[in-house]
Order: C-alpha cells, then sequence, then structure tokens
C-alpha cells in the first residue's frame, strides 16, 4: 500500500465529486432533508386532527364540554353538525378524520353513571389518528375521574388490524418506487449506450420513443396493484369495501401521474446512475410526508403544504378512502384533480425538454 | 441525375461549445457516388461536422445543404434519405441480430414483406445469415461492424456517414468492410467516412483533412500527394534518436517521425540534404540518407504539424 499514491486518489476523487453537483447535492441534502424531515416535521404527538362536533344535548353542560376538549387542541373541531348522516359523509369524504357526539341523553348518563358520555368517532383507515383518540379517551370529564368518560368507535377498522392501514398505503409506495425509477432509468439508457444518437438520424419521434418505452410500465403497474390486492386479502384480509373498478380507475392515474415524474427526471439526468439518485430523491418525501408511515395531521403547516404537491399524499387518500371507507371517486374528487393537475404540470415540462437532437 | 452533382454542400459552417470552437468556418462539397474521406486528429472536428450534416446538432454559423435538403429546416424529412453508423456500437445489446433489424425495419417504416426480404438480403451480404439468433453484445467487434451497417444501409439510403467506423476491428475485418463500402459506392451510394487510418484514407475517392475544426487540404489521394510542398528522405542511422534531436530546429525540416530504426524527414527545400548532412556529421552521427516515395501520412504531417496516430 503506498500512501502517497492513496492520497492522490482521494484528491482525484474529491476533486471530480466537486464536479459532479448533483451527487454533492444529494449527499449534502439527503441528511439536511431527513434531519428536518424527522426532527421538524414528523411529530407522533398529533394535534389537530379535522373533527366535527355532533351535540344532540345541546345544553349548557355539553357546550362546556365541548369547548374544554376543543381547547386541548387535539381535535380541530371545523364542524358543527345536526344529524349523524352529515357526519357519516364528511368521514367517508375524508374531510374529517374523527367525530365527537354527545348522545341526547348526554346529562342522564352523566347523573346515572352507566354508560359513557361521550362517544368519539375515529377514522379507522389512519391510524395516527387511532392513537391519538385513545389519548383523547382519558379525557377527564369532572365526576368520572375513575372511569372512562369517552367511548371510543373505531370506525372502518374496529379490531384496528395495522395491515388495514399499511396494503393501501402499500400499493402507492410500491408503485411510486417502480414506476418513477424504471421509467426515468430506461429513457436514460438510450442516452447513456449511444442508442440514441443512431436511433434521433431515423424518422423516430422523440415522443414515439417515450410513449413506448413507458407504455409497458402502465401494465407492470397495474399488474403490481393486481399483485398486492390479493396478497392482502389472502393473507391479512384487507378488504376492498369500495367500488374495485374506481380503485383499478385511481391507481391508473396515479400511474400515470408516476410516469410523468420518471419522464420528467430523465430529461434532467445523463446516465442512468444520475437518474436512479433523482428517482430516490423523490421517494423521500413522499415516502415521509405522504402520510404512508407518519400521521398527515402531525405535520406542521409548511409540511402539509409540501405533501399536498406529492402525488403519493393524493393516491393514499383514494386508495384508503375506497378500500376502507367505500368512499366513491365522486366524493374524492379533489384528489383525482390533484393527481390530474400533477400529471399534466410534469409531462408539459418534459415535452418542452425532450428534443430530438444531442446538443 | 448527374454524377457530378453536390450531394453534400456546406458554407462557413461552425460549432462552438462553450469556449471551446470544435469546427471553424468550414467549407465541404460532396458529390454524388464518392467516398470521401474525413481525416483529423481526434478532437479535430470529424465527429462534430457529421453530427451537424445529418441534424444531430445544431450549426453555431454556416448553411448547410444535404440531398437538396436544407439543415436544420428539412432535417426530418433527410433523416429517411440517409444512414448514419456511428462511433460507438448502437444498436441494443441485448437484441439479437435478427431483432435488432426488424426494430429498425419498423422504425424506418419497411412493411412486413419488405422488410423480411430485406433483412434476408442483408444478413447474406454481410454474413451475419448463421448469427441470426445471436444477441448482439456477443458479436465479435467485425461481426457488430457488419450489423451496424446492415442497419444503417436497411432503408437504401443515399448517403451514408460512417463516424470511424473501423476504430475497433482488426486489419482483415476492416478490409472486408471496406470492400462493402465500394460495393454500395458502386451502387449509387455517396459515402462519407471519418478516419484516422491512413491505408483506409488511401481508399478514398476523396480526402478531407481536418486539423482543429478547419479544412486545411481537399482533394483526391492523388492531387493531395502532388502539392505536397516538400519531400521525404529516409534517414538510416545507428542512434536514430540522436539524429532527430540533432536536427530539431532546423529550418530545413518540415516534420520528422522515427519509423523503426530509421528517421524519415520531410524536407522542403532543394538543398536541405547538404544541410542535414552537415548538422548530423556536426553532431558526430554517420548516417546514410536516401530519397523516399511521398505518402500521405507526409500529407497529413505537412498539413498538420503534428504527428499522427501510426498505422496498425
Amino acid at each position: 500500500m503506498n500512501l502517497r499514491r492513496l492520497a492522490a486518489i482521494v484528491v482525484k476523487e474529491l476533486r471530480q465529486l466537486r464536479r459532479d453537483r448533483l451527487t454533492f447535492a444529494m449527499i449534502v441534502g439527503i441528511p439536511l432533508l431527513q434531519l428536518v424531515l424527522f426532527g421538524y416535521a414528523i411529530n407522533m404527538d398529533v394535534r389537530g386532527i379535522d373533527a366535527a362536533v355532533l351535540d344532540q344535548a345541546g345544553s349548557a353542560r355539553s357546550r362546556e364540554v365541548v369547548e374544554e376538549i376543543g381547547s386541548s387542541q387535539v381535535l380541530e373541531l371545523r364542524y358543527r353538525l345536526s344529524t349523524p348522516q352529515q357526519l357519516d359523509s364528511l368521514l367517508r369524504q375524508g374531510k374529517i378524520s374523527a367525530a365527537l357526539v354527545l348522545p341526547a341523553d348526554f346529562e342522564a348518563r352523566l347523573e346515572r353513571q352507566d354508560r359513557p358520555p361521550l362517544q368519539l368517532v375515529v377514522d379507522g383507515s389512519d391510524q395516527s389518528v387511532q392513537a391519538s383518540a385513545r389519548q383523547l379517551a382519558a379525557y377527564p370529564l369532572p365526576g368520572w375521574e375513575n372511569r372512562q368518560a369517552v367511548e371510543v368507535v373505531n370506525l372502518y377498522n374496529p379490531q384496528r388490524l395495522a395491515p388495514l392501514n399499511t396494503v393501501p398505503g402499500l400499493i402507492g409506495v410500491i408503485l411510486t418506487m417502480t414506476m418513477v425509477l424504471f421509467t426515468a432509468i430506461a429513457l436514460v439508457r438510450e442516452r447513456e449506450r449511444g442508442n440514441l444518437e443512431m436511433l434521433i438520424t431515423t424518422p423516430l419521434s422523440p415522443w414515439e420513443l417515450t410513449l413506448g418505452k413507458v407504455l409497458p410500465f402502465v401494465g407492470i403497474g397495474l399488474l403490481q396493484v393486481t399483485v398486492v390486492l390479493l396478497v392482502g386479502r389472502l393473507l391479512f384480509e384487507v378488504p376492498i369495501r369500495g367500488s374495485l373498478l374506481e380503485l383499478y380507475g385511481a391507481s391508473l392515474l396515479f400511474i400515470v401521474a408516476s410516469l410523468a415524474l420518471g419522464v420528467f427526471l430523465s430529461t434532467l439526468a445523463q446516465t442512468q446512475f444520475q437518474a436512479m439518485q433523482m428517482a430516490f430523491f423523490t421517494f423521500l418525501p413522499q415516502i415521509l410526508l405522504s402520510g404512508f408511515m407518519f400521521p398527515f395531521a402531525g405535520m406542521p403547516k409548511a409540511a402539509q403544504w409540501i405533501a399536498e404537491l406529492l402525488p403519493l399524499t393524493h393516491f393514499l387518500r383514494l386508495a384508503r378512502g375506497i378500500m376502507l371507507r367505500s368512499a366513491g371517486l365522486l366524493e374524492l374528487w379533489p384528489e383525482m384533480l390533484a393527481l390530474l393537475v400533477f400529471t399534466v404540470l410534469m409531462l408539459s415540462v418534459a415535452v418542452m425538454r425532450v428534443t430530438k437532437r444531442l446538443d | 441525375m448527374n454524377d457530378h452533382e453536390l450531394v453534400i454542400q456546406a458554407r462557413g459552417l461552425s460549432k462552438r461549445f462553450g469556449q471551446l470552437t470544435a469546427v471553424d468556418r468550414l467549407d465541404l462539397g460532396v458529390r454524388r457516388a464518392e467516398v470521401f474521406g474525413f481525416l483529423g486528429p481526434n478532437g479535430s472536428g470529424k465527429s462534430t461536422t457529421i453530427r451537424m450534416l445529418c441534424g444531430l446538432l445544431l450549426p453555431s454559423a454556416g448553411e448547410i445543404e444535404v440531398l437538396g435538403c436544407r439543415i436544420p429546416r428539412d432535417a426530418e424529412a433527410l433523416k429517411r434519405r440517409i444512414g448514419y453508423m456511428t462511433q460507438r456500437f448502437s444498436l441494443y445489446e441485448d437484441l439479437s441480430v435478427l431483432e435488432n433489424l426488424e426494430f429498425l425495419a419498423t422504425v424506418q417504416g419497411l412493411g412486413k414483406a419488405a422488410a423480411r426480404q430485406r433483412i434476408a438480403e442483408l444478413l447474406e451480404r454481410y454474413w451475419l445469415a448463421d448469427r441470426r439468433q445471436q444477441m448482439a453484445g456477443t458479436l465479435s467487434g467485425g461481426q457488430k461492424q457488419r450489423l451496424a451497417l446492415a442497419g444503417a444501409v436497411l432503408h437504401k439510403p443515399d448517403l451514408l456517414l460512417l463516424d470511424e467506423p473501423t476504430s475497433a476491428v482488426d486489419p482483415q475485418s476492416r478490409r472486408e468492410f471496406w470492400d462493402s463500402l465500394f460495393e454500395l459506392a458502386d451502387a449509387g451510394t455517396t459515402l462519407l467516412v471519418s478516419t484516422h487510418y491512413m491505408d483506409e484514407a488511401e481508399r478514398c475517392t476523396r480526402l478531407g483533412i481536418l486539423d482543429a475544426g478547419r479544412l486545411v487540404a481537399d482533394g483526391s489521394p492523388r492531387e493531395l500527394l502532388d502539392a505536397l510542398p516538400g519531400h521525404p528522405l529516409l534517414i538510416d542511422c545507428a542512434q536514430p534518436r540522436q539524429a532527430q534531436r540533432a536536427l530539431q530546429g532546423s529550418t530545413a525540416v518540415l516534420a520528422m517521425a522515427q519509423i523503426g530504426a530509421s528517421l524519415r524527414v520531410l524536407v522542403a527545400s532543394a538543398d536541405a540534404r547538404e544541410r542535414i548532412e552537415d548538422a548530423l556529421r556536426a553532431a558526430g552521427i554517420a548516417a546514410r540518407i536516401e530519397d523516399t516515395q511521398p505518402n500521405l501520412e507526409d500529407v497529413f504531417v505537412s498539413v498538420t504539424r503534428q504527428p499522427v496516430p501510426a498505422a496498425p
């Protein structure tokens, strides 16, 4: 081992690294991103869960209790409802994740102390909300110090089965990983191996090339959805409570959105390795911020805004809504619209960047 | 069609990459059915010029007309009439010989029956018939070149541009490859071939020598030899390296290169022979000096004033 030769290599590598701006940015960017995400955005102590109140008692006492629970900031009481039907509908659309119900015999229950006077209806398709519900269940009502005053009703996932929460999200995560990475790499490979130089002197148009390479992945994506659904059903008994057709429709749109992102990345990368780096760069925020891994409601506003820009966030809501809450695409239209806008934007930028020349 | 019709016409062609001028005000005319050789050291702008001619790169300045098409305006129309063989093997290594050709035939818009017939014909002509199921990546260098050529002429282009097509193949394969090129020229195809091999340059009907992005010589190999400003001498001595050092800086010498145990010197003036004898005697070197036949390497050295890579 010659130390001077070794040092020469180290110096050379550092020089090359400094000139490879992408790798340099990733070296700095990933730890920074992780630090910010884990240290700041990801807050397991969930506050501000979107919620509604159904106060059927309407007494001074009940209003007082609602006021007090609202001030704890665990629930963000956005809606005051008058019928249980409204509550159902808001939950299914995903506009709220929890609802506080004060039954008509609230006062009587308080007196008799036989049944819990408060009911918390929780969207069980989101595991983070379940956790916060337990926190609220310990809410001490005056005179009920020794007994649980809040009855938690876990809608959609009464047994709190983890796969029920994980599988819908997993579809999205797997699609993101494969669709973005494979398209970006497949497209850049042509350039890196020199095939592109030959292809552009043929009548082949760049969009024929791009679409031709991307289309097979639509089929692959739908196949992946099928596999995850089947395995989820067979191993974990994950139900599909909504329409299977609509679930595939949402998946298809998400696949196209991810492919568009992949095509866009391929126009930025020069080598397959760069394409891979870029793809991973987009995975990180998607997996961490979309609500797959950590509760969406627990993130600060800024992180939530970023999450709204990511396709996985919207697909996650679609998948959980359709599979667990039997919501329809019509009710979830804002998520579909978001995916559509993302796709159109990505493709437009990519179209502007794909040229049929080398320079 | 007129045989002397210009197939490629370029005027004031320039290409700059940032600070670097890769091609500098190049004027070029290539006639129909010519085998035009582009000769030049690495980095002299051969590839860049070829890429501009087929519309792959946008010129920084100048005008190009190829097969009557104005480039870059009519680049798309031109693409159906030219074949381009890249420096690097650019077919798919993970597809078989047949699959590659079928893919290209489809891309070039050949009908199914026409494609099948044309592919069979090319496989036969380029000795690839028994390799049709083999993966292109596992072919030998010479076979890869022949496959690339088959792919480039699949649609019977009027003009074939080849960028250093033989840089990775053995001499026997190169000879066979050039036979194929002349076959195409006989059939009326115009060829523009870049190379840095002298023996290949000698085979071209016309040569353009590029140096640092400029066309420094243009003519048939015969014309270029006749126009050589000096004549070459062969100096036989026991210490060719010392002899070279002794002659360094002499105004009589245009260029020098050691060939085996002797020194090849290109001189300009008539009295050069005496001056060289004097210089060697002064350095105490016994040498025998004789006249020798000029070759293209002398031409190349005298116009570019730098050593060329030795022919293998």
